[in-house]
């Protein structure tokens, strides 16, 4: 079914760009908070002074943002599928239902990407330093940590009751699990439920695989985070399988 | 008849005047929290016919009928479709059969084009998409998004997704309603040449001139039981075999020739309007013949024949329940 997969994955894509409001606010919102947080707070690699250092991550917590509207996205798109009878329209024909839901993974990790591209972009032309970071790894971390979240992003779907509630819910989900990433302030000063809790998240590996390749370190050091990252999707993925509501 | 042997290919018996079954359901039951949606119904449906099931709101046929497509698990009772499980053998069903579900919705900005090109890649073989959207009437939308398609519009796509691969068997819940009257009849004409090519088709519907024009066999359900199957002609015949033949005329007297005629239940006489009722096939004949013989001079003359419709209102008391 390869052909069935490419084909609605284009369908959707086309979908989505078709919706502007959902266009601007997935894909353009954490380009915005790029440049506005940036101009702020300064948007570089972390530099040797400390005073001069940002609170936080701008680019990593810009990232992150990208990754979190894509699952919200998808929540939404998901939620809204269910409610119309869409997914089971769709679930009708041959198309598997690993096929139905993975070409909207695909779709979401494109747009991951041409977010990214945008990110990158306007930090070029902004804010200097954001040149030397290597492009292809952090683009490889965003997508398996989006991955990830989106894997997580799918039993949540399956819990929201209708899709008016879909928006609500995730982000009363995922908007703590990015104040727990240590984005904010050091997982050190947590109490050790809250840390163990904040390990088993996979935004807070996403952010700390992030931020290392983001600054030069690379994946070494970090692979502890990226196998979490692997783990966390796959269980979640077995979990969402068997709570997955077509209807 | 046929069987299913374990490795699941089907078997058909030498018996050629025995039509093949194509959808066997056997005992099937299934229930929503306390809600009985299908309490027992058992049917089949043969090669190459149009089988309606019919039955007042919330009577248990689109459950039956998605329990037959395998998109709901029964909890009671066997299903076979093309010798195949609708739930085990999902995948290789699917390939062969077409469904319209009587509510269903597309991705509000996909267009029309974009979904009979999707469906036709997914079955091997589709049919030519530009004939089927022209067949209902759909050419000048064929750019547009589904959200923007009228009801009926989107009634007569989900249509098209139901045939784009010429499917073995056709499922079709209430494939007409809110369709105007072309519509219905450019459908009602699709549905034929299915059937003509020797296509099954299982449908529900609330028209009773449909079912009676479309259905080869009908089954009356109600509160999830099937409570009477057979072809239209044979249902009104054995529960509205009544016939009505009303005629105007000024000769006086007129009534009391009709007496002889043994299959005579009653006769209204209304001034110059005489109402006769009476039973069987011969009933009309037998009236008209007394008028030729005693050479009554008739002003107007109708007969009024029950229906299906006649039928369904006699057996499940006064149409519309809950
Ligand atoms: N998803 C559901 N959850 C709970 N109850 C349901 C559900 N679907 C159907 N029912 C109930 O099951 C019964 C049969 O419904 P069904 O849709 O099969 O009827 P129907 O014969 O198709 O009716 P209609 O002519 O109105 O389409 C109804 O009482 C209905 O309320
Ligand atoms: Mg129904």
């Amino acid at each position: 079914m390869l052909r069935g997969l490419w084909k609605l994955t284009w369908v959707e894509t086309k979908i989505f760009v078709r919706e502007p409001m959902g266009l601007i606010g997935t894909i353009g919102m954490p380009v915005v908070m790029f440049i506005f947080l940036g101009r702020t707070f300064g948007a570089a690699m972390p530099s040797a002074d400390a005073l001069r250092s940002p609170p936080f991550n701008v680019p990593i917590l810009s990232a992150i943002l990208i990754a979190i509207n894509a699952v919200t996205s998808l929540v939404a798109i998901i939620a809204i599928y269910r409610e119309g009878g869409i997914l089971k329209r769709l679930r009708a024909t041959p198309l598997s239902p690993v096929t139905i839901l993975s070409a909207h993974v695909i779709v979401k990790l494109v747009f991951t990407i041409v977010s990214l591209a945008l990110l990158v972009m306007a930090g070029r032309r902004l804010f200097p330093g954001v040149m030397s970071v290597p492009l292809f790894s952090f683009t490889a971390a965003l997508l398996l940590s989006t991955l990830s979240i989106l894997s997580l992003g799918f039993i949540v779907a399956s819990l929201v009751p209708t899709a008016r509630f879909a928006q609500p819910i995730s982000a009363a989900v995922f908007y703590p699990m990015v104040a727990l990433s240590g984005l904010f302030f050091p997982l050190a000063r947590l109490p050790l439920w809250l840390r163990v809790v904040a390990n088993a998240l996979p935004t807070t590996h996403a952010v700390s695989l992030m931020q290392s390749v983001w600054n030069g370190g690379g994946w070494t050091g970090h692979w502890s985070d990226a196998a979490s990252l692997v783990i966390i999707a796959g269980i979640s993925s077995a979990i969402a399988t068997r709570v997955f509501r077509w209807e | 008849m046929f069987q299913v042997s374990p490795s699941g290919t089907t078997q058909y018996s030498s018996d050629a005047t025995m039509p093949r079954t194509v959808i066997s359901v056997s005992q099937l039951g299934k229930r929503y929290g306390t809600t009985v949606a299908v309490d027992e119904v058992s049917l089949d449906v043969y090669e190459g016919e149009v089988f309606g099931l019919i039955g007042p709101n919330g009577a248990g046929k689109t459950t039956t009928m998605e329990c037959v497509e395998g998109l709901r698990r029964p909890d009671r009772g066997t299903i076979a479709v093309l010798g195949l499980h609708p739930q085990r053998d999902a995948t290789a069903l699917r390939q062969r059969i077409g469904v319209q579900h009587q509510e269903a919705h597309l991705q509000k900005r996909i267009k029309v084009w974009e979904a009979l090109d999707l469906w036709a890649t997914l079955y091997p073989g589709a049919v030519d998409t530009d004939a089927l959207l022209a067949q209902l009437g759909l050419e000048s939308k064929r750019n547009a998004w589904f959200m923007t398609l009228s009801g009926g519009q989107k009634q007569r796509l989900f249509v098209a997704l139901a045939l784009v691969h010429d499917p073995e068997v056709v499922f079709l819940d209430e494939l007409t309603t809110g369709l105007d009257p072309q519509a219905r009849r450019a459908i009602w004409e699709l549905i034929s040449g299915i059937k003509a090519r020797g296509k099954t088709v299982f449908l529900t519907t609330h028209l009773m001139e449909e079912a009676e024009r479309l259905c080869d066999r009908v089954a009356i359900i109600e509160h999830g039981r099937v409570i009477e199957m057979g072809t239209p002609a044979a249902l009104v015949e054995r529960h509205c075999p009544q016939r009505r033949v009303v005629f105007t005329t000024d000769a006086t007297d007129a009534a009391q020739s009709f007496h002889r005629i043994a299959t005579l239940r009653s006769i209204h006489s209304d001034g110059a309007t005489h109402t006769l009722e009476g039973t069987g096939d011969d009933f009309v004949t037998d009236v008209i013949n007394v008028i030729a013989r005693e050479g009554i001079r008739v002003r107007g003359f109708r007969t009024e024949i029950p229906t299906l419709e006649d039928v369904f209102l006699k057996l499940t008391g006064h149409g519309v329940r809950d």
